[in-house]
């Protein structure tokens, strides 16, 4: 079997009789099982995956089919789908089911995509490297001493190893950017209130977002254009219309790009990485391109304040696993109090008990100004900084991560250097902006490594049509390694 | 345990009102679930009301709608930009583990209402009116070993409105949360009903020396169920307060239950066990934007209100203040005054018989107005027969009226006749019972001819008792006087 890259070369191929949909399923049955291993998937739907194939491929030959036809996609296991379990990569959820489907969810099969199983991800996607999984960390398929990044590690391994065509992840802080960039892929935040988040389990609230995560930005939006736009269950979703961006990817012009010298200068950036931004900036000046450093002071702000404020809105959106109504009820637990305080206890990680105290504590009387209330006005002023460049340039141009994928196990008992790793997706997040991560060549081992654009609000069209056009100049010419 | 009255004379009570009411709409506050009561357990969910994983809040509109036109009743200023906040605490029957409420920037701020009670009139500053979800209820005696949740309620629409510490007594607070609940129904928001639990109150009572500026240490009794259950705590309150500062201790600030058995407080938790909500704004719903021209409507679409209908009632009709207050003690009922003075341009007597005859009977009966098979019209009949001195007012009152309300579709006259009830003009007849009447009490005839003129009261009744109340009583009492006279 052909190693689909695109969704156009697999329908190419289905309408000249090359290709049979329910072989292309089983194709990557086969594959998901070949690759155990790697532990991207919590659940595969096999059987319904099969089912689905040959409606699917007789709408295609009819002409009848929808948008993502023929696309064999997984979803991050933390998008609602009926029927279906969700655990969020915690045992609190193991044996939950969800009882309705999140807006995507419905949104993928509406257009004809085949949902193959959930992937794994850190629990309640607090993590950067998929190691606070319940149900174990997952491997880079680069290098399986490799962490594939986090939270959506599972969703990043799954397009990068084949199992699938593409994924849904979720970005909080960078979840689907860091992954993506690990593991050589193209992954997607859209803006704060693009995508609904109705059926998406909640970590924060006011910085999670659903993202796509594919081998192409054509791939990658067209399934934003899907499973983006208002949704009646979701108030905090832009009412905005939605662009057909997968018919909007040809870039003309010359644009005006910023990157921050203080990202250059920061202390953790692996030389390597320091040397693929460099050259990102050297070729697309060389294409006639402006781009000029544009100083943002607040570089050291962005990590201390994401942390403040995602870790208090998630001490309150992980209240509801208590142990009373769904989910993991303590064995040991024999009234109300100790119901929750075992269920709890025994239910989360250590990662995810860390992130509830500590929210816990910035949302306290006596603390609460000091940290929950001043991490929103800094917040407001990183957003207000960062919306000033972008109204001066079209693009912010830096690198995903500042290393690339590091060894499993090698920072998990240090939960500072891990969150650390987040300084370059997290002011987007902040900033409730657009950014996306694109495979960017290997460093010298032959690991990934991801750069980053982000532009203002809503600027999806923009930012996909240019991404793809930086893909097509640096494959003119690609870096072996840095 | 009885205070002396030097010591309340020494200490003045200070009362401020949390009342929660239950709005009427057709769908919970952040979904689409029914908000009506009585359905069977959990039947009435949905997985925002279970507050499942993944499932969001969305507003509807009609709560904000009905909280505007509250606030615009009680003289609030409409905050045009308000917000929800989560208030964050464990209990069973709160599945999301929060709830969402208004913390910093409620929808309404600094109102007033006017009160009046035995000591006369009074303003009661509102401090604020904010909207939050109900949470479920949890039963603990269902079951023998378990205790069931019930999440119907989980969601239903609230607003809290909370007084300032206006309130200087028992009759007072009474007073101030009638009042709260008249304005409800007449806005048709909420039913008003506390023994359903539509409308709860809890109370901060603190007490302080006479003249002093600084309020003495609170305490907040919770969930009163009724009005006379308030007064009872308040009462119970000021006296355990007072004696335990004449003692010289100091009041703990303590959460407290009033149990209606006994009458008595005690502590739910204690200062240091009070919970620290850490409420935060509600990511998971925009700020609210009102316009100030949809703000405008609303004000425009307000009923009248009871205290403006009673004005009217004493400006336009010349009914007593008390009087009017009892009129418009529920929308009901003043409707249907109004309804019976379409008929007849005697407003006093339409008064009357609203707040008397008929009232007594609907009390009687425990029935209420919507019930009354009696036209307004009828009434107004029975009005113009006994100004026209057809009937008088005991028989139309005792005996026509409850025939009338077994046989709502019979002719009045009709009845009249057959009850037997008009006045007699047969004047022999009159002069007759009046004889009677004076021969029985030679003595008293003395009195009066000594001018004792009180006596004339006994002389009346018995020419009303020997009549069975069939006589017009302004010719009896003139043919009484002329007799007496006449005995000089």
């Amino acid at each position: 079997m052909k190693d689909y890259q695109r969704l156009s070369e697999v329908r190419d191929d289905i309408q000249s009789g090359a290709l049979n949909l329910d072989d292309l399923v089983n194709h990557y049955l086969q594959r998901i099982k070949a690759e155990a291993h790697l532990n991207a998937f919590i659940e595969v739907f096999a059987e319904e995956a099969r089912a689905a194939a040959a409606p699917i491929q007789q709408k295609l030959l009819n002409g009848t089919a929808g948008k993502l036809a023929g696309m064999v996609i997984g979803i991050k296991d933390i998008i609602c789908y009926k029927g279906h379990g969700i655990a969020v990569g915690s045992k609190i959820l193991e044996n939950y089911k969800s009882i309705y489907s999140a807006t995507v969810v419905e949104r993928l099969l509406a257009e004809d995509a085949i949902i193959i199983g959930r992937l794994n991800c850190d629990e309640f996607a607090m993590g950067g490297s998929n190691e606070n999984s319940y149900f174990g960390p997952v491997k880079n398929y680069a290098d399986n001493t490799k962490v594939p990044g986090g939270s959506s590690g599972g969703s990043a391994v799954a397009v990068q190893a084949g199992l699938c065509l593409a994924s849904l992840g979720t970005d909080t802080g960078g979840s689907v950017r860091q992954p993506a960039a690990f593991c050589g892929v193209v992954g997607v935040k859209p803006t704060y209130g693009r995508v609904s988040r109705h059926g998406v389990v909640a970590y924060a609230s006011s910085f999670d977002q659903v993202g796509p995560i594919a081998n192409s930005v054509e791939d990658a939006a067209l399934i934003l254009e899907v499973i983006a736009g208002a949704d009646e269950f979701d108030s905090t979703v832009s009412s905005q219309a939605v662009p057909a961006y997968s018919e909007k990817l040809k870039f003309e012009g010359k644009k005006r790009i910023a990157y921050l010298p203080e990202v250059l200068e920061s202390a953790g950036l692996d030389p390597e990485v320091k040397a693929m931004t460099e050259n990102a900036i050297e070729r697309l000046r060389a294409d006639g391109h402006t781009v000029e450093p544009i100083s943002f002071p607040y570089l050291e702000y962005v990590v201390p304040t994401y942390y403040i404020l995602t870790m208090a809105e998630s001490s309150s959106n992980l209240a509801r696993y208590d142990g009373v109504h769904y989910g993991y009820r303590s064995p040991n637990a024999t009234d109300l109090e100790s119901t929750y305080k075992k269920s709890r206890s025994e239910g989360f990680g250590a990662e995810v008990k860390r992130r509830i105290m500590l929210g816990t504590f910035v949302l306290s009387a006596g603390y609460y100004d000091a940290y929950y209330a001043k991490a929103q006005k800094v917040r407001n002023i990183i957003r207000s900084k960062t919306e000033e460049i972008l109204k001066d340039h079209d693009f912010i141009l830096l690198p995903t991560t500042p290393t690339p994928a590091f060894g499993l196990g090698e920072k998990i008992s240090d939960p500072l250097t891990m969150y650390l790793a987040d300084i370059f997706t997290v002011q987007a997040s902040l900033a409730g902006i657009p950014a996306i991560s694109i495979p960017a060549g290997n460093n010298s081992a032959g690991l990934p490594l991801g750069l980053q654009f982000i532009t203002k609000r809503f600027g999806e069209t923009e930012l996909l049509a240019f991404s793809k056009y930086y893909l097509e100049l640096f494959a003119s010419q690609p870096v072996v390694s840095y | 345990m009885k205070i002396s009255d030097r010591a309340t004379d020494k200490y003045e009570l200070v009362v401020g009102l949390e009342v929660h009411a239950q709005l009427a709409t057709n769908s919970k506050i952040f979904s689409s679930d029914s908000a009506s009561f009585g359905a069977g357990p959990n039947q009435n969910t949905s997985p925002v009301s279970l507050g499942l994983p993944g499932s969001l809040p969305k507003i509807n509109r009609k709560v904000v709608e009905y909280a505007v036109k509250l606030g615009l009743a009680t003289n609030c200023r409409i905050n045009l930009e308000n917000r929800f906040d989560r208030k964050n605490y464990f209990y069973a029957d709160l599945p999301k583990g929060y709830q969402i409420t208004q913390d910093q920037l409620p929808i309404c701020k600094d109102g007033h209402i006017t009160i009046r009670t035995k000591s006369g009139e009074r303003t009661v500053r509102l401090n604020r009116i904010h909207m939050e979800e109900d949470a479920g209820k949890s039963m603990h005696d269902k079951h023998n070993s378990s205790s069931l949740i019930d999440l119907n309620r989980a969601g239903v629409p609230l607003v809290e409105i909370v007084s300032e510490p206006d309130l200087r007594s028992a009759e007072e607070a009474a007073a101030y949360l009638t009042e709260i609940r008249k304005i409800v129904r007449y806005l048709g928001i909420c039913d008003g009903n506390m023994e359903e639990g539509s409308l709860r109150c809890d109370a901060n009572i603190s007490v302080r020396l006479k003249g002093a500026e600084s309020f003495g240490n609170r305490c907040e009794v919770k969930n009163l169920n009724s009005i006379r259950n308030l007064q009872r705590a308040i009462s119970y309150e000021y006296e355990r307060q007072v004696k335990l500062i004449e003692a010289g201790e100091t009041i703990s600030q303590n959460t407290l239950n009033f149990d209606a058995a006994s009458g008595v407080t005690s502590v739910l938790r204690s200062k240091e066990m009070a919970y620290d909500y850490r409420y935060f704004p509600e990511p998971d719903l925009q700020p609210l934007h009102l316009s100030k021209e949809w703000v405008e409507e609303l004000l425009k679409s307000l009923p009248e209100l009871p205290e403006q209908r009673a004005n009217r009632y004493v400006t336009n009709y010349a009914l007593s203040a008390y009087d009017a207050g009892l009129l418009t003690s529920e929308k009901a009922i003043a409707d249907f005054f109004e309804k019976v003075i379409q008929h007849t341009s005697n407003f006093k007597a339409a008064a009357n018989w609203v707040v008397g005859p008929i009232q007594s009977y609907l009390n009687e009966q425990g029935s209420d107005i919507s019930a009354l098979q009696v036209s307004a019209q009828s009434v107004a009949r029975i009005i113009s027969l006994i100004d026209e001195g057809k009937i008088n007012f005991s028989a139309a009152s005792q005996q026509l009226f409850p025939a009338l309300v077994q046989n709502p579709e019979r002719d009045i006259t009709d009845l009249i006749a057959e009850m037997n009830l008009s006045i007699d003009t047969n004047s022999d007849e009159l002069v007759k019972f009046i004889d009677e009447a004076i021969s029985q009490y030679p003595d008293k005839v003395a009195e009066f001819n000594k001018g004792k003129k009180g006596v004339l009261g006994l002389f009346m009744g018995e020419v009303m008792r020997l009549s069975k109340g069939k006589i017009d009583p302004k010719t009896a009492n003139k043919l009484v006087v002329e007799k007496l006279e006449s005995l000089k």
